[in-house]
């Protein structure tokens, strides 16, 4: 089959490969129908996460048709014919951690544990295409993927509702509704979401779903903001302005209750910054710009707010603001998103059009054009928001 | 040499303890061992990989059984690595779960066997049994021991980088199986 495949740092390559067989009882392969492009295989190609390998199979935001289960996936739960998203924890579904929905940290999926729990002083659970760390689990950018328990982790569409309008339960919309869910958000709230990447999109669509009373978004690129603004949110353009100044402008100087980085461990650094906001951060004595969006999130939450972290961050962060957060009584709620928790009822709301998620696709490529795909995507040209590949 | 490992599976002690009682399950998840073959109510006989391809093999008894509570064996006659394990199930504070708690210990001889040995668990002999424990849990957990592309041959996992490419195995991969 083709798959796009890791091919060291900077560059990925569409290849033959051969195609997956069922490893485990309660395995299924998927022919692949649509998949895409996230935020996180950037920080892959960029380098940024440890142990990827030539030759690893990218991509984890997959969708399909079942075409085979092993033996002890029960027919009650998956079928060859279903149509299935697929979420990208792979999940057992029977331990402490799934137990308690908190399917991202399964106990079980990673074989290479070891490997992270070097990393993080706990495991965490397998996720397709995303490293050895997760697991060593191919991905789904490719015509076919294996998908462990089957009967845990698969979303079966039974509505005729398009590839596109369900594509991103697999990961990007419950990641930005866990982003929004985890600030407990209240009607009189001001939700500021860092990151104006499909994420953050979600994060905004799923703050104003959950009741809050203005949606700010922050970024520098032009046109993301608009597609945030015509979904009816505030944009901040961080290149334009002071973030922190118009924050407190926007929020009679309270700050925003809530806020939501949903960029992660490559922030840019903005450059107009006013000596306020360079007082506070000399004050912390900031010398890497990379957890800049977080750093930036914790000095202008409101006191006794939630910082709530969606963007992806995979080891040591320097000069994190802990006074901020101490002294403010700020709450600090992350982790990557437990999909599982949460694509039924995100189907309701696609369902009831409370959400459209294909307002934030802008590209649909076949598989073999992936590499532009990723180049589009990662340097933001052409408008690139969301690319969809088609295998 | 003594190794200790801990882990807690979401079963009851009478479970795992059945699981465990039954010797025969352990090489299911303990990678160095190939067999262990009943030959009495608590005699057994045990064979593992050895370096070079080769294995070795020794008696066993069980000294101690508390039913749902801790199995203590020890080999029995020359064995050439004389050993002996304790294992306790103590219910977790959750009221669901069991905590299993393993002690192992080794009598390394001298000579070729017991640098064999000691090459054999490298640098940190205990993570072998801390991955032997996380694949007891995902046994008796999910019925099975988990493959990825990078780990396909469950137990027999390298736990060396670079690991395989995260990519489905080939038909010449697959025949050749977990020795390739
Ligand atoms: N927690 C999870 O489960 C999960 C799931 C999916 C993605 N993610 C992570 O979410 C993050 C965003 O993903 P995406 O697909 O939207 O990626 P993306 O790269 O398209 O979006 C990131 C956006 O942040 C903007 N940005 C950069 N620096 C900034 C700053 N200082 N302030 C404000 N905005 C800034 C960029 O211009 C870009 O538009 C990534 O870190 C990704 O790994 C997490
Ligand atoms: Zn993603
Ligand atoms: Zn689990």
């Amino acid at each position: 089959m083709r798959a796009n495949t890791w091919a060291g740092r900077n560059k990925v390559e569409v290849r033959d490969v051969p195609d997956p067989r069922i490893l485990n009882n309660r395995d299924a392969i998927v022919r692949i129908t649509s998949t895409a492009i996230c935020g996180s295989d950037l920080h892959l190609v960029d380098g940024y996460v440890p142990t990827m390998q030539n030759g690893d199979i990218l991509g984890h935001e997959f969708m399909g048709e079942v075409i085979e289960v092993g033996s002890g996936v029960p027919a009650d739960k998956l079928r060859v014919g279903d149509r299935v998203v697929v979420p990208f924890p792979i999940a057992c579904g029977a331990c402490a951690a799934c137990a308690a929905e908190l399917y991202s940290c399964c106990e079980n999926t990673n074989p290479n544990a070891v490997i992270a729990e070097k990393m993080f002083g706990h495991p965490v659970a397998g996720i397709f295409g995303y490293s050895h760390l997760t697991g060593g689990f191919a991905g789904g950018q490719a015509q076919y993927a294996r998908v462990p328990f089957a009967d845990v982790g698969p979303l079966r569409i039974e509505s005729d509702l398009t590839d596109e309008q369900v594509l991103f339960l697999s990961d990007i919309l419950p990641t930005g509704y866990m982003g929004a869910e985890m600030c407990d958000i209240q009607p009189s709230d001001v939700v500021a979401v860092w990151g104006a990447g499909p994420v953050g999109q979600f994060a905004m669509d799923s703050a104003r779903v959950l009741g809050a009373a203005k949606v700010i978004a922050i970024d520098k690129e032009p046109y993301r903001l608009r597609m945030a603004e015509q979904a009816g949110h505030i944009p901040v353009n961080f290149d334009e302005v002071d973030v922190r100044s118009m924050l407190l402008e926007l929020t009679g100087g309270r700050g925003p209750d809530k806020c939501i980085d949903a960029v992660g461990l490559e922030a840019d650094h903005g450059s107009a910054h006013i000596a306020a906001y360079d007082r506070v951060k000399q004050a912390v004595r900031s010398e890497t710009e990379r957890p800049h969006a977080l750093r930036q999130a914790i000095l202008s939450c409101r006191s006794g707010g939630v910082v709530s972290v969606i963007g992806v961050y995979g080891g040591l962060l320097d000069k994190f603001p802990a006074g901020a957060w101490m002294n403010r009584s700020l709450t600090l709620r992350t982790g990557q998103c437990h999909v599982q928790r949460y694509m039924e009822p995100l189907l309701g709301r696609i369902e009831r059009g409370e959400i459209d998620p294909t307002r934030i696709i802008t590209h649909t490529l076949p598989l073999d054009e992936a590499e532009r795909g990723f180049e589009i995507f990662k340097n933001k040209q052409d408008d690139c928001e969301k690319v969809v590949l088609k295998p | 040499m003594e190794l200790t490992a801990t882990t807690t599976i979401r079963k009851p002690a009478p479970e795992v303890y059945a699981f465990w009682r039954d010797l025969e399950n352990l090489p299911t998840f303990m990678a160095h061992l190939e067999e262990v073959r009943a030959t009495g109510d608590r005699t057994s006989h045990w064979s593992a990989a050895a370096p070079f391809g080769t294995s070795v093999a020794w008696d066993a008894e069980i000294i101690e059984e508390v039913p749902a509570d801790k199995i203590a064996w020890r080999s029995t006659g020359d064995a050439d690595v004389p050993n002996a394990g304790t294992v306790r199930f103590v219910p977790a504070p959750d009221g669901v779960s069991t905590e299993v708690h393993v002690v192992l210990v080794y009598e390394i001889p001298g000579g070729a066997v017991g640098k064999a040995v000691a090459k054999y668990f490298g640098e940190e002999p205990h993570q072998q049994l801390d991955d032997d424990l996380r694949r007891l849990k995902q046994v008796l957990e999910t019925g099975e021991v988990v493959r990825s592309d990078g780990a396909p041959w469950g137990k027999r996992a390298r736990k060396e980088f670079p690991q395989r490419p995260a990519q489905p195995l080939s038909d010449a991969e697959l025949e050749k199986g977990a020795d390739a």
